[in-house]
């Protein structure tokens, strides 16, 4: 038996190594269950999953409707717009009545931090977290672990750089919670106005230069820069961006190793990482996006356990 | 059991020995390395986990582990000798089978088992058995294999969770 992750996923911050670990294990079968003829396991049949997308979202909203299909669960997908939701009904009417219509599972994207674990603790069904605000992304969190995990073998020792607007991003925080608790040593590095302060107390190196982090590192998380950040004047422009911070081939020449480079999507090519970078060897930007259905697949497999107890009263009416 | 196959499947060519997660993936092995020595030819392994084809998967949780699958990419036109250590319920090789039409036509499946335990579920049944036991339905049947536990042995235990 697996550790059981309880009945939702919201974060990496409060998982245990030995959960972490259980759903990077999982998803290794489920790889194979990808490149099978009938690419399709019955495994959730007769489970209703409702991917509910309050925010923009091509690759996870695609990524987790693929697992949940080859799964064999049946899916719905609400986007906030042209839903009740710009009419103005709040988050948790909107899922009170989806579970009326007896689902099973939620998937979340939301802009607000902390949404997904406000409507867990309201409804019976399980809740993923697919990116809250600026708080996690765990999913995106695992996939990577589980990328680094295929190269290197291991996480524990590694040491992962994760660049660019650190502040901003929830796939950061995914990532720094999922790479500590594996025991690998984490590095950030970005301009000072993108970085949070006091973010040296997680037990995070700083690396003030992009030179500094090709330097230290085995690998380099690379996140897209948020165009919006230069308007709200974070950063001067793109261009000065790319020429102090940008992750390009000139400079991964003069790293110590191979160094692998992550990027979690969509791309700022020209910005945050060049073309030749992007599509070049140390590229694992593909790999992570394959993965990201073998990790999604994991979680609902290990969350979906048992059915919601439709008799037991509904978590915290309390408060309605 | 080897004998048995091959007199049963022997003039198949494409032989395809799957051994069910994880006793039968060593037994399969096994299987397999004597029936190349006797017929010459050599023969295929596969592996399978069928958990994600439980019949109970939807009732249980903390969930099962899962283990690795490993087949050829068809199966069309083979013939498949699925091998496991123990026969009981008859609900594992149920979910095995629909495992197998996922893959393809295989052309013939056997099942070849080490024990037999009675109480069947299902209309199953095996076509080479290495051992015959009528054990009680509380009652445990644990086959070692070396490879995985040191040693190689058949254990009957009383009560306990079932297999």
């Amino acid at each position: 038996m697996t550790p059981a992750l309880g009945k939702d996923l919201i974060g990496l911050e409060h998982l245990t190594r030995a959960q972490i670990t259980a759903i990077l294990d999982t998803a290794e079968p489920f790889k194979e269950v990808s490149e099978r003829p009938i690419k399709k396991v019955p495994a959730l049949r007769g489970k209703t999953i409702v991917n509910l997308f309050f925010e923009a979202s091509t690759r996870t909203r695609i990524s987790f409707e693929f697992a949940e299909k080859r799964l064999s669960a049946d899916t719905v997908n609400v986007a906030a717009s042209g839903s009740s939701v710009s009419k103005g009904e709040t988050l948790v009417d909107t899922a009170r009545n989806l579970e009326a219509m007896r689902i099973d599972m939620v998937v979340i994207r939301h802009q607000s931090s902390g949404a997904a674990k406000f409507l867990a603790d309201r409804i019976r069904s399980n809740v993923v977290n697919a990116g809250d605000g600026k708080h996690e992304h765990p999913t995106q969190g695992l996939l990577d672990l589980l990328t680094l995990r295929d190269r290197f073998g291991r996480i524990e020792g590694l040491k992962v750089a994760i660049c660019g607007d650190v502040l901003h991003s929830r796939v950061a925080r995914s990532n720094i919670w999922g790479l500590l608790h594996l025991g690998a040593e984490v590095g950030v590095c970005g301009p000072p106005s993108l970085l949070p302060r006091n973010i040296a107390e997680l037990g995070v190196t700083v690396l003030p230069r992009i030179e500094d982090a090709i330097q230290w590192a085995d690998a380099l998380n690379v996140l897209r820069l948020q165009l919006e950040r230069m308007e709200a004047g974070f950063i001067p422009s793109l261009r000065e961006y790319n020429r102090v911070f940008g992750v390009t081939s000139d400079r991964l020449a003069r790293a110590p190793r191979d160094l692998v480079v992550l990027h979690p999507g969509p791309m700022n090519r020209g910005v945050e990482i060049d073309s030749d970078v992007a599509d070049g060897p140390y590229s694992v930007i593909l790999p992570q996006v394959t993965n990201g259905v073998a990790v999604r697949m994991a979680v609902l497999y290990l969350l979906a356990g048992g059915s919601p107890d439709w008799t037991a009263p509904a978590p915290g009416n309390e408060d309605r | 059991m080897a004998g048995e196959i091959v007199d049963l499947a022997g003039g198949d060519g494409d032989l395809l020995l799957v051994g069910i997660q994880r006793r039968g993936v060593e037994l399969a092995e096994r299987l397999a390395a004597l029936i190349e020595s006797r017929t010459g030819r050599p023969v295929r392994r596969g592996k399978l986990d069928i958990t994600l084809y439980r019949d109970d998967l939807q009732a249980i949780g903390p969930r099962p582990v899962v283990g690795e699958t490993v087949l050829p990419p068809t199966l069309d036109g083979r013939t498949i000798v699925i091998v496991d250590d123990v026969l009981y319920t008859g609900r594992t090789i149920r979910a095995a089978l629909d495992e197998f039409a996922d893959f393809g036509r295989p052309r013939r499946i056997l099942l070849a088992v080490l024990v037999d335990r009675g109480g069947r579920e299902l209309p199953i049944q095996a076509d080479v058995t290495g051992l015959r036991a009528a054990v009680a339905p509380g009652d445990r049947v644990d086959v070692s294999v070396v490879e995985l536990d040191g040693r190689d042995g058949v254990e009957v235990s009383a009560g306990g969770a079932e297999p």
